[in-house]
């Protein structure tokens, strides 16, 4: 099929300059000022505004993913149906939604480290880790996490054993990764909500490590 | 031939800052804003989440290097008001229009929930065979260019272009980006994870059994 261009969407603009460009500067401005026109024209909701901050302020985030993990460790039958159909076990424990309709469990093992990326935009499962710190979006992060993964887990204090490979899964589809980090020792016996407390962000993207109780 | 946005591999971008874990979800008012009047206005419905992506890629070179995170969000959000009439450029300057009744087409605070909740899966029925199994070796195609469209939206990043990978899994039939962020149709077709070894993708790898996944849809590779 010859190549063609789509009309109806942005794309390279030659023939004027972007409409963005008409905005505000100031990124808080051009955000009230947009704001304000979908409000006007009966297009956005402002009480709807609110009702999604405070979803990923206070409701959607790591303890979603903490308790995975979690039960994880604790529950072998549990760990099994993980990776028959963790999208599934997710729709029961109600951790499915938007950017976490397809959940894939990595988990790490002695001789594999498991690191999640996204080079291209800043993929993540919104439904279990909530919204992505800063660096996760940022250009360091995108451009290194898959050539030069040890420098980068370096910089978050991580060092591997020499023996343990590391294995960067970078999120060019809807598939979203949660990483399952090693149990840490002296944790026999604790309960999942115990466990669940040692179970930190960082470690579910697999630049940390769970913490070591105590 | 690469975007912008196509970064992974890149030389040059410095340290990679981490935060503690309890800091704020959004660190500026604005922030907070930025990605709720986004989503809001992704649930009218005009456009999905691949013509979303390609907009925030065509904010322009110089801006997207410049702009942090939330700002290229609203800098794509509002090419996408105008280029779907929703907005026009005069609104964009005089951001001044008449109140106007909300449409029934608006997400009203108690639709949040189930709308958040209910996702946008990517996932689809097919008729293109499965063409490849766990285990089979493939190789991406090159350039890492969409064929429907110069210059389109593709999720085949440019550092994976041209290399030898294995099959890893089959993630079932998706929505095909190149085709969905144009509006010439969904195009499902077969999505697998495919592993390569640090050393086909980068001159000096770290470690000789580090390895890379990416998802990549079936056009995208061919049998090795």
């Amino acid at each position: 099929m010859a190549p063609r261009q789509d009309r109806h969407m942005p794309h390279d603009h030659s023939d004027h300059e972007h409409a963005h460009a008409l905005l505000p500067s100031d990124p808080a401005l051009r955000v009230k000022a947009l704001e304000t026109i979908l409000t006007r024209k009966g297009l956005v909701d402002p009480a709807a505004l609110d009702e999604i901050i405070d979803t990923y302020e206070n409701r959607v985030g790591p303890k979603n993913g903490a308790d995975v993990v979690a039960r994880a460790w604790s529950d072998e039958g549990f760990r099994a149906a993980l990776a028959v159909d963790a999208t599934e076990v997710m729709r029961e424990l109600g951790y499915y939604g938007r950017q976490g309709e397809h959940i894939v469990c990595t988990e790490c093992t002695p001789s594999v480290h498991h690191m999640v990326v996204c080079t291209l935009c800043s993929c993540y499962p919104w439904s279990l880790l909530g919204i992505p710190p800063g660096w996760y979006k940022s250009d360091a992060y995108r451009s290194r996490a898959v050539r030069e993964p040890r420098k980068v887990l370096a910089e978050f204090g991580v060092a591997l054993p020499p023996e343990t490979a590391v294995r960067v899964w970078d999120s060019t589809a809807e598939i979203r990764y949660l990483v399952i980090p090693l149990r840490p020792a002296g944790t026999e016996g604790m309960s999942v909500e115990e466990l669940a407390k040692l179970v930190t962000r960082d470690s579910m993207i697999g630049t940390g490590l769970a913490r070591v109780p105590g | 031939m690469s975007r912008v946005h196509d970064m992974g591999g890149r030389f040059g971008d410095g340290p990679v800052i981490p935060e503690p874990e309890d800091a704020p979800v959004f660190h500026k008012d604005w922030h907070a804003r930025a990605l709720a009047v986004t989503l809001a206005a992704g649930a009218l419905g005009k456009w999905n989440i691949d013509t979303s992506r390609h907009a925030r890629e065509c904010v322009g070179n110089t801006d997207y290097a410049r702009f942090s995170y939330y700002e290229k969000w609203i800098a794509a959000l509002a090419d996408l008001l105008v280029a779907t009439d929703l907005v026009s450029r005069d609104d964009l300057s005089a951001s001044d229009p008449e109140q106007q009744a909300l449409s029934d087409k608006a997400m009203t605070a108690d639709k949040v929930a189930a709308v958040l909740g209910k996702g946008g899966p990517a996932d689809r029925d097919s008729d293109i065979p499965i063409r490849f199994a766990a285990g089979d070796t493939v190789v991406t195609r090159r350039p890492a260019d969409n064929r429907l469209v110069d210059g389109g939206h593709t999720r085949l990043p440019a550092y994976a272009a041209g290399a030898r990978g294995r099959i890893l899994m089959l993630h079932g039939s998706h929505v095909l980006p190149d085709s969905n962020a144009h509006g010439l149709g969904e195009a499902p077709e077969p999505l697998y994870a495919v592993v390569f070894p640090a050393a086909e993708l980068w001159a000096a790898p770290e470690h000789p059994d580090d390895e890379v996944v990416l998802d990549l849809w079936q056009s995208y590779l061919e049998p090795a």
